[in-house]
């Protein structure tokens, strides 16, 4: 692999981390001042916040990369020109992160998938050789431990709560579970980094473990898995996102508070 | 006769389609979460003290919610919540027998002696 393209792997994998985390962050940001409750509601823009200022460090990192790179079609680069400049089929996040928020169950569902994906790469992220990628792997742990304890408590109790929030999680997770596959397929640029097929045992094991004591149904591993948000094919709702998230910097360049 | 106004502001959503909680007249209060009381320790040495109350389901959440509440911007190394009704106040009709009397008592203070020099932080 000539040092080019494994740089362009790189920079790929990291705005594929950042993406994800962005994308995540903006979707749950929507329940700012909609929670169920005041508690939950400042609880879940919490996490956002903590999944924005991941996104943020690993674009500042990519934008580094990006501007040290001889020619790159993104350069200039920096964090905002990365999250506010690039049109959908750059990005590179997980479909399941830009999936409508639903309502609560879906929400705390979707969190949870994520969250137990999140700690694995994570924890083994903080060993690749790449000392940025680790180091900000390293910060964002302890972060996304709390978000797997808040949302493994919450499919407990929806799950194993009245008969309306048990078929809520029902209809969530018959939603959501065709688009958990994709983490653990590895696009192109993941080689070499941490590989995602590796995560999966360890994945289900603990979704399994939570779903036993929410008294879920794990889903059948054989369900169709949507793919393509890795390398830049989305669905529907992104562009309705973006449109949202970057409405003000495309129209008014550079503005700021 | 009874008139309903809705009212939306701007870039707000009804309740049916933002998943948050039924309105007022829907809600049962034996079904509403309990009311806690939180105590934040600001460091290591000091006291406990009462941050203010929130609702949640049980102790854990309430721990969870205190962290979100009262130490987003680092006001706190430990949490003790407990439940409201755990709580037993004097009452405030009683306030004239349990108080007052201590008024002329001013003899309770340490402040009738006359301490040496050599003593330092009285």
């Amino acid at each position: 692999m000539s040092a080019h393209t494994s740089n362009q792997a790189l920079i790929d994998y990291t705005l594929h981390l950042a993406d994800s985390s962005l994308i995540m962050a903006q979707r749950s940001s929507e329940w700012c001042g909609h929670g169920p409750v005041l508690e939950q509601d400042i609880a879940i823009t919490n996490i956002s916040l903590d999944l924005l200022g991941q996104a943020r460090h690993f674009y500042q990192y990519a934008a580094g990369l990006i501007n040290q790179s001889a020619d790159h079609t993104l350069k200039p680069a920096t964090e905002d020109s990365l999250a506010y400049l690039r049109d959908e089929r750059a990005f590179k996040n997980l479909l399941l992160t830009e999936l409508p928020k639903g309502d609560w169950a879906q929400t705390i569902l979707k969190h949870f998938f994520f969250s137990v994906y999140q700690s694995l790469l994570y924890t083994r992220l903080q060993t690749v050789p790449d000392k940025d990628l680790a180091a900000i792997a390293a910060k964002s742990l302890k972060e996304v431990a709390y978000h797997v304890k808040w949302s493994s408590e919450w499919v407990i109790r929806l799950g194993d709560g009245t008969a309306e929030s048990h078929q809520r999680m029902l209809t969530a997770i018959e939603e959501l579970w065709p688009y958990t596959g994709e983490m653990f397929r590895a696009a192109d640029y993941e080689t070499g980094m941490v590989d995602p097929s590796t995560l999966h045992a360890g994945w289900l094991k603990e979704v399994q473990d939570v779903f036993a004591e929410a008294t879920l149904p794990m889903s059948s591993e054989s369900v169709y898995m949507h793919v393509g948000g890795k390398t830049g094919l989305h669905t529907e709702n992104l562009g309705y996102m973006l449109a949202e998230l970057q409405y003000l910097q495309r129209a008014y360049p550079g503005a700021e508070w | 006769m009874q008139i309903q106004v809705k009212k939306f502001y701007y870039g707000d959503i009804p309740d049916s389609g933002s998943g948050s909680a039924p309105s007022a007249k829907q809600v049962n209060p034996s079904e509403e979460w309990p009311l806690w009381e939180v105590f934040i320790r600001s460091k290591q040495g000091l006291d406990h003290k009462h941050a203010g109350s929130l609702h949640a389901a049980d102790a854990e959440m309430a721990i969870e919610n205190a962290r979100d509440v009262y130490t987003r911007r680092q006001e706190g190394i430990s949490i003790w919540v407990v439940e409201s009704k755990y709580i037993h106040a004097s009452k405030p009709e009683e306030s004239g027998m349990l108080y007052d009397p201590a008024e002329d008592k001013i003899y309770r203070h340490p402040t009738f002696y006359d301490l040496p020099d050599a003593v330092k932080h009285m």
